[in-house]
């Protein structure tokens, strides 16, 4: 049973199997086309694995939005070092909720995925981190790898092409910031989820000091698809730069929030309206975070675009992680930025000084305005402090914690007033 | 030589070496970035933010501690965007900064408070309420207060990278994080105070230091630590003629801020009740204090009368002390049976060498050799300098070391590979890795006092046939046991070891100067007359006839040789009533007894091809120093061994 | 310390997963599978995946504070954890969570007299299409309304 209707507006390429019986079955998997795209990624060159997803334009689907084949290309295939594979399953960004579905209901497509990039980057392990709290995710991934042991499609000779590969699933333990991709790689050597210093990059010194591929589950997933149809039919899916189709969860103020299949550069008006069905009541639309919490909140004045990376950026915001929070007319922003920053004090690995330190101030802040004890300078104070952070973190979470708090300052400076103490409201 | 770079900083042209940081090529212009969390010699952290800076035709500011210079860099550090972000830095760290500079024992030399005022601020906007923690106590020296922690991790790196012993982290996460110990309440550790020294704030302060003064009012004494042979600098911090603080903060020395528990807390024996403070004469079985005059009256009456004349020297007094002494005896005394107590066979050491004065490795060569091969010797225990130097070689040189012991040592985290010998198996040891050793471009060699004799001669062959260039260290235990023998306190031309004099039963008179040896011996001349010049009432000095009350090395000047024979100042820094230096005393029993200074010959001690008598380390450990320990509060009050780190309950490194 | 033959099948798998040499690895795993049994990270268990990882006690106590799924004291035997993150605070996630309190009679990160719930308020749990979410243990409730909650809860009361 899936968890929301599909809607006949989706384009549903990575999720063409849910809602099969037993999608997440093996037996189904090959009935459906599975591993036609690793037989002939075998027979390929690595530098044409690389070059069919460059192609693709396909990009990734954690939230920075890196071109994908790209970042393949950066893995030294040829070192002698031991090299690893590791999925990002770590799906913590307030709003984003799909990568859960993926791995529910095929996760066999996201092992063939793995298996493809570990023909492009000659990689013989691979590790799938997943959040703590998805442990029941954890048992069915575990499942679908032991299912592809077992009928030989891990392991050693993988499908009979003399190919090696072992593939495990690591659990996390509750740490949004080990979704960053150099934290998850200290966490998952056992240590505090603390990032590290860019370069080196993954790519040359990863999990273990050896160099490590490190994609979203929706990135791998994508790929088997890319191999078996070709890389430009993909990426004619969607817009130029920015190909296929991404899933986007659609959550918040909507008739029929899901998580949708779509293609890049979908309106994201029609999302809201067709393929969510519109806001409950009528209401009249307010915002949109387009991409999860760390993302710059839209006016709806500013809705009206197609959603691609470039666009997204042009109105100042991302496309980030597909969660897209609807609110409408009756959203307090003030206390849904309170709930942000509490989120981001809280998931602060604390490292450097103006993340660890601001989002806490901004929380007491906020605390404080919607418990009513706001004064007018705390209105510009939270602009302020949130710019005293962004761009002067250690790792991206500070910009994530400032910027959605400058959006809020600058676009719904109204929303403040009642907040703050009576007798400060001027006449 | 390095390929050079030029860049711009703050309109100043540089050229420095390619892949310098921009902190450091901004500190060679005499600009100054700040920071907190860089640290010379450290991991890069890039926590702080301190040191953000504006590099032209980058859009974001740049962490200047971690970013290498590049040709044609044009870097600002004195923008007003530079120094808008480095007030906003400071505004969030004094968020839940206590601000408690008046009761704060770091208050005066506190890194926070120097940027606040250099960087920061005037008001505050902060009006929350802060996050608070009580002060927790750790170990006798190491106290922690959360609140005031800026978390720079530089305790964090220097215990675990300095030191080796891993025994600070980091808990919880955000703005809960939180350093923390090693025993979950509490350290098992060196006990060194390096993460206190390190501390710019006032998050880690001394139970030996904390609340006793304000920084500005002490003056202080660059002079030499007393305890082991390694020879750090020690600047004592001295209040109203007490010695409160040892450190090393200006780097001034050898051992640049490296200090061990000894050196940095290890003087308060100076002020223990028991000192010594005026001359004693034994009555029956009871000392009684006596004049000067009287005491020195009965010395030389006892030395003058005495046919056969023994004399022990020490292994604390300066060298110039220790060649009076020397001289006196055998031109004064006209006596050959001279000795201290050996705890090395730099007799046999020299006479290998031939001469060969290069193979003598200084503290420097260990931390720059390619290559250390430490033999017979725990290092960490007993000359925590040199394997401070060692630890260090390795972090920044990548140098290979190589143990060959009887039991683990610490340099076994490092060492490239680890020989477990039964004691005296060491030379079998050290030969089987011989293929490894000839591979590297030079190497140090370091041996205690299980190599002695022959098998020191072996030694040196062996490193001599390895086709490198090879230095060796000859380990000894103490502050001047290089001195006591380069000065000449051995036995000479038939002249009695220290082991022959005790046990001779025709002695006549024993001179005991700053030595123990009745703690673990006795002495077979019962009628012989003892003059003891000491500082406490040892063993020995219980059995003397006259003891006199000496000066310790923190109360002289003059100059000691430590371990690798470099020869360093003592400076005095302070007074304790009734004392007099050893070089006074010698120089009063001199003239009572009517020797004419300066004496005839001033030929140099000659060093003999071997001598006679025992070699023996006394094995201290970090928190032993002969008989002087006992003396010490603070080096009583520590765990013995640090249980951590040898009970082998856990893996001293952890796991990677 | 002595697990369950499954627990303990568990371990053995993980410590043979990661690169040799690297058991530091499998820490946090070994940590957060261990409480589901034992019910908390004691100092007993602290220092035993210490052992097994060949790490100091500390370098496992730097990790439990950290990650927010482990903790010291023991939680109920059912752990009810309503996220109010934006999605479910849009859609009534905080009125939930309030409502919570009450029928549990325990505030955030508190456990029942009697041993059987404890409460948490948590951060997004990946159900934001599906908000307002309730994790109990590991079982995800999705749309959960005030009554669906009493429901569930009921359920589990019943069960013994
Ligand atoms: C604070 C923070 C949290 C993140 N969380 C996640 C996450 O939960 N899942 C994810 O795939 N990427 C996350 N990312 C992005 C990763 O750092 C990384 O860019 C991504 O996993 C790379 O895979 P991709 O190229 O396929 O997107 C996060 C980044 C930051 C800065
Ligand atoms: S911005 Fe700094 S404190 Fe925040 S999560 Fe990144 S490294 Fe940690
Ligand atoms: S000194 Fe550069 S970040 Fe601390």
């Amino acid at each position: 049973m899936l968890y929301n209707e599909p809607s006949p507006l989706e384009t549903r390429v990575v999720s063409k199997r849910f809602g099969m019986l037993n999608s997440a079955s093996l037996d189904t998997y090959l009935a459906t086309d599975g591993y036609q795209a690793f037989r002939k990624a075998r027979e390929m060159k690595p530098e044409q694995i690389v070059e069919e997803v460059k192609t693709s334009a396909l990009r990734g689907r954690g939230g920075a939005g890196f071109p994908t084949g790209l970042k393949w290309s950066f893995v030294p295939r040829t070192s002698p070092h031991p090299k690893y594979i590791i999925v990002n399953a770590d799906e913590s960004e307030p709003g984003t909720c799909k990568d859960r579905l993926l791995m529910e209901y095929d996760p066999h497509q996201m092992i063939e995925g793995i298996l493809i990039a570990a023909l492009a980057v000659d990689a013989h392990a691979g590790y799938i981190y997943i959040r703590g709290e998805y442990r029941y995710l954890i048992e069915i991934v575990d499942r679908a790898i032991a299912e592809a042991y077992a009928k030989g499609y891990l392991g050693k000779n993988v499908a009979g092409t003399g190919f090696d590969f072992d593939l495990y699933t690591h659990s996390g333990a509750g740490a949004y910031e080990c979704g960053e991709e150099t934290a998850l790689l200290d966490s998952i050597e056992g240590k505090r989820g603390i990032p590290r210093m860019k370069p080196p990059f993954p790519a040359v010194a990863g999990a273990w000091g050896f160099p490590t591929l490190l994609n979203n589950v929706e990135t791998f997933s994508a790929v088997p698809e890319i191999i078996r149809s070709g890389g430009a039919a993909f990426a004619a899916l969607g817009v130029p730069k920015a190909g296929g189709t991404r899933l986007v969860c659609i959550s918040g103020h909507v008739n029929r929030p899901g998580v949708y299949e779509l293609p890049l550069g979908y309106p994201m008006l029609k999302s809201i309206y067709e393929v969510a069905g519109g806001i409950p009541g009528g209401r009249k639309l307010k915002a949109v975070i387009p991409g999860g919490s760390s993302c710059p909140i839209l006016k709806a004045s500013e809705c009206d675009i197609p959603m691609d990376y470039d666009t997204l950026a042009k109105v100042g915001s991302m496309l980030g992680s597909g969660g897209m929070v609807v609110m409408d007319e009756t959203t307090d922003m003030v206390r849904l930025g309170l709930r942000i920053m509490r989120f981001y004090a809280h998931e602060s690995c604390g490292w450097c000084i103006p993340c660890r330190e601001g989002t806490t101030w901004l929380k007491k802040i906020l605390t404080r305005m919607v418990e009513g004890h706001g004064q007018r300078e705390d209105v510009a104070l939270l602009g302020e402090l949130s710019k005293n952070m962004l761009g002067r973190t250690f790792c991206a979470l500070g910009d994530a914690a400032a910027l959605p708090t400058i959006s809020i300052v600058e676009k719904f400076a109204e929303d403040f007033e009642k907040h703050l103490k009576p007798e400060m409201v001027m006449v | 030589m390095a390929e050079l770079v030029k860049l711009t900083i703050d309109g100043k042209g540089v050229e420095t070496e390619k892949g310098t940081l921009l902190i450091e090529a901004a500190r060679q212009a005499g600009i100054e970035i700040p920071s907190f969390c860089y640290y010379e010699g450290l991991t890069l952290q890039a926590a702080c933010r301190m040191c953000l800076v504006e590099v032209e035709k980058t859009p974001k500011l740049q962490v200047g501690c971690t970013l290498p210079v590049a040709e044609g860099m044009v870097v600002h550090t004195d923008s007003a965007t530079v120094a808008g972000a480095r007030k906003g830095t400071l505004e969030f760290l004094l968020t839940n900064h206590p601000l408690d500079c008046p009761v704060c024992d770091k208050g005066g030399e506190c890194e926070l408070q120097d940027m606040v005022f250099r960087y920061g601020a005037g008001e505050s906007r902060f009006v929350e309420r802060k996050v608070h923690t009580d002060e927790q106590q750790w170990s006798p020296v190491v106290y922690f207060d959360a609140p005031r922690c800026i978390l720079c991790y530089r305790c964090v790196r220097i215990c675990n990278e300095g030191m080796g012993v891993n025994a600070l982290g980091v808990a919880a996460r955000g703005v809960g994080s939180e350093i923390i110990p090693n025993f979950h309440d509490h350290l098992e550790c060196d006990e060194c105070g390096a993460c206190i020294d390190i501390c710019p704030v006032g998050a880690l302060t001394s139970g030996t230091y904390r609340y006793q003064t304000r920084p500005w009012e002490m003056r202080h004494a660059g002079t030499i630590c007393t305890h082991c042979a390694d020879g750090c600098r020690t600047t004592l911090g001295v209040r109203n003629d007490k010695i409160i603080r040892g450190n090393n903060r200006d780097r001034s020395g050898i051992n640049g801020e490296f200090l061990c528990i000894k050196g940095r807390y290890g003087f308060d024996f100076v002020e223990h009740p028991e000192r010594l403070q005026s001359p004693m004469q034994r009555v029956g079985d009871r000392f009684e204090p006596v004049s000067w005059s009287r005491a020195l009256g009965t010395i030389a009456e006892g030395f003058a009368t005495g046919a056969k004349c023994g004399v022990i020297g020490s292994n604390h007094t300066t060298n110039e002390e220790n060649l009076f002494l020397a001289r006196f005896a055998r031109e004064g005394l006209k006596t050959g049976h001279i000795d201290h107590h050996r705890t090395g066979d730099l007799a046999t050491f020299f006479d290998a060498l031939s001469g060969r004065n290069e193979a003598l490795a200084t503290t420097g060569d260990l931390y720059t050799a390619k290559a250390v091969l430490i033999v017979g010797a725990d290092l960490s225990q007993q000359h925590p300098l040199l394997a401070f130097q060692v630890r260090a070689n390795v972090r920044h040189h990548a140098a290979h070391v190589y143990t060959v012991t009887t039991g683990p040592v610490r340099e076994d985290q490092q060492a490239a590979a680890s020989v477990r010998v039964q004691k005296g198996g060491e030379l079998a040891g050290v030969e089987s890795l011989r293929d490894q050793l000839k591979r590297h471009e030079d190497l140090v060699i370091v041996f205690g006092d299980a190599i002695q004799g022959e098998s020191l001669r072996k030694l040196v062959g062996f490193g001599d046939s390895l086709g490198i260039p090879v230095k060796y260290v000859c380990l000894v235990d103490y502050s001047n046991s290089r001195g006591a023998f380069d000065m000449g306190l051995i036995p000479q031309s038939g002249g009695m070891s220290r082991e022959q004099m005790l046990a001779a039963s025709d002695l006549d008179v024993l001179w005991v100067v700053g030595a123990n040896p009745l703690k673990s011996a006795s002495l077979a001349a019962a009628g012989a007359f003892v003059v003891v010049q000491d500082l406490f009432l040892t063993e020995t000095a219980r059995r003397a006839d006259i003891v006199l009350p000496a000066a310790s090395a923190y109360e002289k000047n003059g100059t000691v040789t430590n371990v690798c024979g470099e020869v360093q100042k003592l400076k005095q820094a302070v007074k304790v009533m009734g004392t007099k230096t050893d070089l006074e005393i010698f120089g009063l029993i001199a003239k009572e007894m009517g020797i004419q200074w300066p004496v005839a010959s001033g030929q140099w001690p000659a060093r003999p091809a071997a001598l006679p008598g025992l070699i023996q380390s006394a094995g201290d450990t970090l928190f032993t120093s002969g008989s002087l320990s006992r003396y010490s509060k603070i080096l009583n009050s520590v765990m013995e061994a640090p249980g951590a780190l040898y009970s082998g309950r856990w893996p001293v490194a952890g796991g990677q | 310390m002595t697990f369950s033959p499954q627990l303990e099948e568990r371990f053995a798998k993980m410590l043979s997963i990661y690169p040799p040499g690297r058991e530091r690895s499998a820490v946090i795993p070994m940590l957060i599978y261990a409480q589901d049994e034992v019910g908390a990270v004691t100092r007993e268990l602290v220092e035993e995946v210490a052992r097994r990882c060949k790490v100091t006690p500390l370098q496992v106590d730097e990790v439990v504070g950290y990650y927010s799924m482990l903790h010291r004291k023991p939680s109920g035997k059912y752990h009810v954890q309503v996220c109010t993150n934006i999605s479910c605070l849009l859609t009534g996630g905080e009125e939930l969570y309030e409502h919570a309190k009450k029928k549990l009679g325990i505030g955030h990160k508190e456990v029942t007299p009697d041993g059987q719930f404890s409460l948490e308020e948590v951060e997004c749990m990946g159900a934001c299409s599906w908000a307002p979410a309730v994790e109990i243990n590991y079982d995800f409730h999705h749309f959960v309304t005030p009554e669906k909650l009493d429901q569930l809860i009921e359920g589990l009361r019943s069960k013994h």
